[in-house]
């Protein structure tokens, strides 16, 4: 016999196997987190209920059980080795195996070559994240499966991680997608996510064994890796176990079950871990903590028989819904705070039913929305005005404290920072995706580990040493809370780290701010997640200062829209919002449907409320609901996307030549289409990017962190080959044009060298003559010889002499090219002045006008009627001057150099397009920020990626006009 | 405290020959112990009062944290970090010191690590502190410069620092005695920083003398060959060698029974240097550079040569031929790939895949540019070339768990020791 155990982040498998490598016994069990216990409960029954199991040897694996092992003599086995031993034990003849667990995705290539493959730790967090989409579709994870088989359309979920799926997630939920398409959308996901993350660029063919709790209990996600992988995979009989079987099978060493179990026990890991100082001290710092936040109150009044004026504020948030009933004196007559559950809508008519009920005359003057279920809400119920969320929680927050300088709301999903001056905001601080969820993360943690809210975070107060989670993402400090278990952090230690860390991630993340210096010592806090005391605290020790939080603080945003509804209405009038006969008679549908307006052709979500009210959500511009096409006018990236797409193909005696058009090609193409053109060549470039085309290379990726631009070259380049072009040239440039603005001259490194990376990992490219030669553009004198050297290589029968007048006429294209771009820069600049309109300077780099990564956020901008030039307009403009980096990219000496110019205009905003783990952008960000932030500018950053939530762009967007206009 | 003056053009602190005289304490980061002991006595013989900072502790990342943007690559959060952490330690006195850090100006991240740290200085109240770039002419400061006697010397450290960790790595896993590497490596870098500051042991005949002596003595060490893992370890620069950025990997392989091979930093010296050659064979430039830049890598690979040469006579793996490391790397990539570590990084995956460590732990910061290309990027042609290989690639970051780490590399292990264990079965 011989016995294996399986330690998992969420579950412990345990198996005997008999001489026959039968299965003889299995338990799989949740632990809770409760490691240790579990593991000497195991071992305690294992040993009562087979005879003669004190002679068999017993190996452990898992992750999660790697320092138990090591220190209570337990062999350890790697688990993907584990599951290699098992799969070629049971299953003869496996070529790959697909294997989920909570935390980690695993692919093993078993036969031509054997490769075993986990995720990165960016994208970790597989099944617990079905688990936390589950809670968040409110659905018990059981019916996942059932709900996704009744799938009719899917939605594009971003398969990064699970954070970023999250966030997809949110706002189809809000726009009331459908949970059966959400769950095949999800599946889906987890499916992408794992083939594109762990295959890398080898094929998963042959006979396919899935493995693994998520891939054994729903059939419909094995079915959706079927149909990706085109291929019938099989799930074998005890596929829970095969970790634990692979360990039991390499099992060597016998165990003292007495001597391990009472070491297992008392094993409290090394109880090395970074901690942090402890919240309180005493109870009695504690209490008078406790007094002093008490004063912050907004009393509740008697809504039944209130006969006064009345105004409404709702907010629709991304988890939660809140709304609340003020009388004329701002008192609180009725409030709601409840999860939104996926369907805001029926949350806000359960929320005015129930004030109706309580009081059938309530006399609503006015009422206001907010939140990002804004549109829809004010739609659905007609609600009087709606606000966007900064100018909502300004001013609930001026409601506590009138001078206040700084406002922080942690939400659920959401963090968002006001700075407000001279009693406007002057600076606005929004998370980006890697940072959301941090709020609800704390409830689901605490639910999983089987505490209430309240409960779990009440044990950290006290605790004495919180433990250093991190702050990077919700996954990267779930995994340390793991470590930290191993090490031996006791539940109070990680209650309170958590705290802490989703304090640090909205401080030294969100915020960049390092000293309560920089926020200003008036501040007041708000969002639900700072009704939790160890979170208040741990704010306030990071900032060491103290702060307001008012009693409401998880109602602020509905506070400030009632505040906002009741200053709009002066009081006087009559509000339009839904009254109890409109709700007995409210109806909602929904319709999924594709907009083919134009050639994004958006996913739309139809949302109907009888009696013509309607709500289309999914769409980046208006036309679906105005049926006019976006004006471009005023438009630099529409106009920049229109001129390269200019540039036609030549017939040319020496045939076809392809360039990927993605990266800096969407600056380069007219002197590489120039140059090949003089040189006879037919130069074609690949099609727009799309969904479609990104797929086709997703495969080939071999780094998950690498930036979507990089990405989509994959995409490019396969669909140049399918096209049958038979000479692609990609080259390698270390740098590009000196356009005396920094002290050098650049590319960062995916743009110079990703061509490198095109050849060694997309095996199609040998079918071509792939060209990804170095040239240095940057020197004009040598360019056409040492070009002629690199390229007579692959066309012998080139002419030094030809390529001097190709390079000549290259370079006299790319000048008419940039002069072109900057007189319509200048055109639109001086129409805007001369039409009063603000101008928007979106900076980013030349591959933003690039739809698919851009996500239309050009046509959304210009849709707040303002005009839109790009980065490399404005920047010559300037004279090259000292910014406190090192400048020397080209790229990025134009983000500096615009940021300088629009600080000396009063009409010019900036908002910098930052593509997901570009590293440059984080050195570019600060700086660009400084340079603007000096001059009193607000700074506004969008970070996008394979998907970007455009709502939360709309609500950055709006806010900054907000902010500017208060001016 | 010498009077501040700020460069005309640029405005920045400048650490003045004043500073130099008062005996400013000038900080240094500890990126590889061996070798920065050595360098900072050769700094201490030229009138610099050096000192490396030893300190470790999770309270390092998280002042990183605190003054540096947090998506900026992990190396840069820590060095400038400690910095911080050691200037608000009340241990110096804040007015009488200066930082000290390498800039190579290419076009990585990295080159700019000097102003995030100077940013993060002005966050952090330490604004007067003037930050000394190790750099060739990057920014001149009138209290320090990189003459010529001391960039000899400096060539010199980095020779017998790499020889030093070559050696030890081989011998320590197998000795007899424990504790005996170790005390050698003591004891002989004691010998070559008092030579290095008595003006000695520089010159091509001391470095072979020397470099004889001190493999002889490694030579010496009792060792039980028993047969075990192989791993080389590559990766961006700070990571690969510092402890406090890849969680002790070093100690961790050990602790697995493995031997460890870390390339050298001669290799990425070449390597820099011959990035300007090629870059004037592919681009075009000055001769005049050209020429020197060729002097002095030929000047490397005679001290190369010469470590080379000690290692083979007492029978160790010798360090890589520079040359030889880049020759395998054509056809993989462009020998334009520069930034960071560049082709360097790939070609050593190859070289150790050669010399018998084909297991392979590639480490980076999380988000690493250039390991996007070179190491990431290139791994499956590596393995398509070398099929041996069997590599992994790692992520270090504030928030990456050791324990996720370390299951990976044990992943890799456990593949390692089946092919050793068929190895030796093989033999037998």
């Amino acid at each position: 016999m011989k016995v294996g155990l399986d330690i998992g982040s969420t579950t412990i498998k345990c198996v005997v196997l008999d001489e026959e490598n039968k299965l003889i016994y299995s338990t799989y069990e949740r632990h809770l987190s409760q490691i240790t216990d579990k593991i000497a409960e195991i071992l305690n029954r294992v040993r009562g209920k087979i005879p003669g199991i004190e002679s068999a040897p017993v190996a452990l694996s898992g992750s999660a059980g790697m320092g138990v092992a090591q220190d209570c003599g337990i062999d350890f086995v790697q688990e993907v080795y584990a599951t290699r031993v098992a799969a070629n034990t049971f299953i003869p003849g496996t070529d790959v195996v697909i294997e989920l667990g909570g935390e980690d995705a695993k692919i093993l290539f078993l036969t031509n070559g054997l490769e075993v493959r986990m995720n990165g730790t960016c994208a970790g967090g597989t099944g617990a994240f079905i688990d936390q989409m589950a809670t968040l579709l409110n659905v018990p994870l059981e019916e996942m499966d059932g709900l996704a088989a009744q799938y009719e359309k899917t939605y594009t979920i971003a398969s990064r991680c699970g954070v970023f799926a999250k966030t997809d997630i949110q706002p189809l939920l809000n726009q009331g997608a459908r949970k059966s398409d959400i769950a095949e959308s999800i599946f889906k996901a987890v499916v992408s996510q794992t083939v594109a993350g762990l295959a890398q660029g080898r094929e998963i063919e042959g006979q396919i064994v899935y493995l693994g709790g998520p891939l054994t209990f729903m059939s419909e996600l094995r079915r959706c890796f079927d149909r990706t992988l085109n291929t019938k995979g099989i799930c074998p009989e005890n596929s829970l176990y095969y970790v634990a079987a692979g360990a039991a099978l390499c099992a060597e060493q016998r165990i003292n079950y007495d001597d391990v179990i009472e070491k297992v026990k008392n094993y409290r890991g090394s109880g090395n871990f970074a901690f942090n100082r402890p919240l309180f001290e005493s109870r009695a710092e504690y209490e008078a903590f406790k007094a002093r936040h008490d004063k912050a109150n907004v009393s509740q009044m008697e809504l039944k028989g209130y006969t006064g004026s009345a105004y409404i504020g709702m907010d629709a948030g991304s988890t939660t819904v809140k709304g609340v009933v003020l009388n004329d004196r701002g008192e609180l007559l009725h409030s709601k705070y409840l999860p939104s559950k996926g369907n805001p809508v029926e949350i806000i008519k359960e929320f005015l039913e129930e004030i109706y009920a309580v009081n059938p005359d309530l006399n609503v003057v006015s009422s206001a929305v907010t939140g990002y279920g804004e549109d829809i809400i004010k739609n659905a119920f007609d609600a009087d005005y709606g606000v966007v969320e900064t100018i909502a929680h300004f001013t609930a927050a001026k409601y506590f404290m009138p001078d206040v300088e700084f406002i922080i709301d942690i939400g659920g999903q959401d963090i968002k920072c006001f700075k407000i001056h001279n009693g406007a905001i002057d600076n606005i601080f929004l998370n980006e995706a890697c940072s959301s969820g941090c709020g609800s993360f704390l409830q689901t943690f605490a639910n999983a580990l089987g505490y209430e809210i309240e409960e779990f975070s009440a044990l950290g107060l006290f605790a004495e040493r919180p433990v250093d989670l991190g702050s990077r993402c919700t996954v990267f400090m779930n995994s340390s809370v793991k470590q930290a278990q191993k090490d031996g952090a006791t539940i109070e230690d990680i209650s309170a780290g958590l705290s802490l860390s989703v304090v640090k991630n909205a401080l030294y993340k969100v915020i960049r701010a390092s000293g309560p210096d920089e926020l200003g010592k008036r501040i007041v806090v708000q969002g639900g997640t700072f009704l939790n005391d160890a979170v208040l605290r741990a704010f306030e020790m990071e900032m060491g200062t103290n702060v307001v939080r008012p009693n409401i603080a998880g109602l602020m945003g509905a506070y400030g829209a009632a505040l906002y509804a009741r200053r709009k209405s002066g009081g006087k009038g009559k509000s339009k919002l839904a009254n109890a006969e409109d709700l007995r008679n409210f109806v909602h549908e929904i319709k999924v449907t594709n907009c083919g307006l134009c050639s994004n052709n958006c996913r739309l979500t139809v949302n109907s409320f009888g009696s013509g009210r309607r709500f289309i959500a999914g769409n980046r511009c208006e036309r679906p609901v105005t049926k006019k096409a976006p004006s471009s006018d005023l438009n630099m990236y529409a106009y920049k996307l229109g001129l390269i797409n200019a540039y036609k193909p030549v017939e040319g005696i020496r045939g076809k030549l392809g360039i990927p058009m993605g990266l800096n090609m969407y600056e380069l193409y007219p002197f590489w289409y120039r140059f090949f053109t003089e040189l006879k060549f037919e130069v074609h470039h690949s099609p727009a990017s799309d969904r479609k085309l990104y797929q086709r290379g997703q495969q080939t990726i071999p780094s998950d962190t690498v930036c979507f631009p990089a990405k989509l070259m994959h995409g490019h380049v396969q669909t140049l080959i399918d096209n049958g072009i038979e000479n692609i040239f990609y080259p390698c440039l270390s740098y590009n044009f000196d356009e005396r603005l920094g002290d050098n001259h650049y590319n960062c490194p995916v743009v110079a060298y990703y061509p490198e990376v095109i050849k060694n990992n997309m095996k199609d490219v040998r079918k071509v003559n792939f060209i990804k030669e170095y040239f240095g553009i940057h020197r004009p004198k040598d360019f056409p010889k040492k070009a002629y050297e690199r390229l007579s290589f692959y066309f012998p029968d080139l002419s030094l002499n030809e390529v001097r007048i190709a390079a000549k006429r290259a370079y006299e294209e790319y000048d008419a090219y940039m002069t072109k771009v900057r007189k319509k820069g200048d055109e639109i600049i001086a129409r805007a002045e001369k039409e009063g309109k603000k101008i928007f300077v979106l900076a980013g780099r030349p591959y933003h006008i690039d739809p698919e990564i851009n996500h239309g956020i050009d046509k959304l901008i210009a849709g707040f009627d303002v005009a839109i030039v790009s980065e490399d307009v404005i920047s010559p403009r300037v004279n090259a001057f000292t910014t406190h980096v090192l400048n020397q990219w080209t790229y990025h000496s134009r983000l500096y150099a615009a940021a300088k110019y629009v600080t000396t205009r009063k009409d010019m905003e900036l908002v910098q397009l930052v593509s997901f783990g570009c590293g440059v952008d984080a050195i570019t960000t600060d700086e660009v920020r400084e340079i603007l932030e000096n001059e009193s500018k607000i700074y506004t950053q969008i970070k996008i990626d394979e998907i970007t939530n455009l709502g939360a762009v709309k609500i950055r967007i709006r806010s900054l006009l907000a902010a500017i206009d208060t001016d | 405290m010498a009077e501040l003056k700020y460069d005309k053009k640029t405005g920045r602190l400048m650490f003045t020959k004043q500073m130099k005289r008062e005996g400013y304490k000038i900080l240094m980061p500890n990126m590889a112990p061996i070798h920065f002991r050595i360098l900072a006595s050769v700094f201490r013989s030229f009138g610099y009062n050096c000192e490396l900072l030893e300190t470790t502790g999770p309270e390092i990342a998280q002042t990183g944290l605190k003054y540096v943007h947090n998506d900026t690559c992990y190396p840069a959060l820590l060095v400038i970090g400690q910095f911080i952490n050691a200037l608000q330690s009340g241990k110096y006195d804040v007015h009488k010191t200066a930082l000290m850090m390498t800039q190579t100006g290419g076009g990585c991240r990295a080159s700019n690590y000097i102003h995030l740290l100077r940013k993060a200085l002005k966050k952090a109240g330490f604004a007067f502190v003037p930050v000394i770039s190790l750099s060739f002419g990057m920014e001149k400061n009138s209290g320090f410069s990189l003459t010529l006697p001391l960039i000899r010397r400096f060539v010199g450290g980095l020779v017998y620092g790499d020889q030093l960790m070559l050696l030890s790595n081989q011998t320590k896993p197998y000795e007899v005695n424990k504790g005996e590497t170790m005390a050698l490596v003591e004891s002989w870098s004691d010998r070559i920083s008092n030579l290095l500051i008595d003006g000695k042991g520089y010159t091509l005949e001391e470095v072979d003398e020397n470099l004889h002596k001190l493999t002889k003595d490694f030579s010496k060490i009792a060792l039980n060959r028993v047969p075990k893992v192989k791993v080389g370890i590559v990766g961006e620069i700070y990571v690969k060698y510092s402890r406090m950025a890849n969680n002790g990997l070093e100690d961790f392989l050990a602790e697995q029974d493995c031997e460890v091979c870390l390339p050298g930093l001669m290799g990425f010296a070449s390597f820099k240097v011959d990035n300007r050659i090629e870059d004037y064979k592919m681009f075009g430039g000055n001769r005049i550079k050209y020429e020197f830049c060729k002097r002095l890598l030929d000047y490397i690979t005679s001290l190369e040569t010469l470590m080379i040469e000690s290692a083979e006579r007492f029978n160790f793996v010798p360090p890589h031929k520079y040359a030889h490391t880049k020759e395998l790397v054509k056809g993989v990539i462009g020998y334009g790939s520069k930034m960071g570590e560049g082709w360097l990084l790939t070609a050593e995956m190859l070289e150790l895949a050669e010399t018998g460590y084909e297991n392979i732990v590639c480490t980076q910061p999380f988000g690493c540019l250039p390991n996007h290309i070179n190491g990431k990027g290139a791994i499956r042609k590596i393995k398509e070339v070398k099929p041996n290989a069997n590599i992994v690639t790692i992520d270090y970051d504030p928030g990456a768990p050791k324990v996720n780490q370390e299951n990976r590399i044990k992943l890799m292990l456990a593949v390692g020791r089946e092919e050793l264990k068929k190895k030796i079965e093989e033999q037998e």
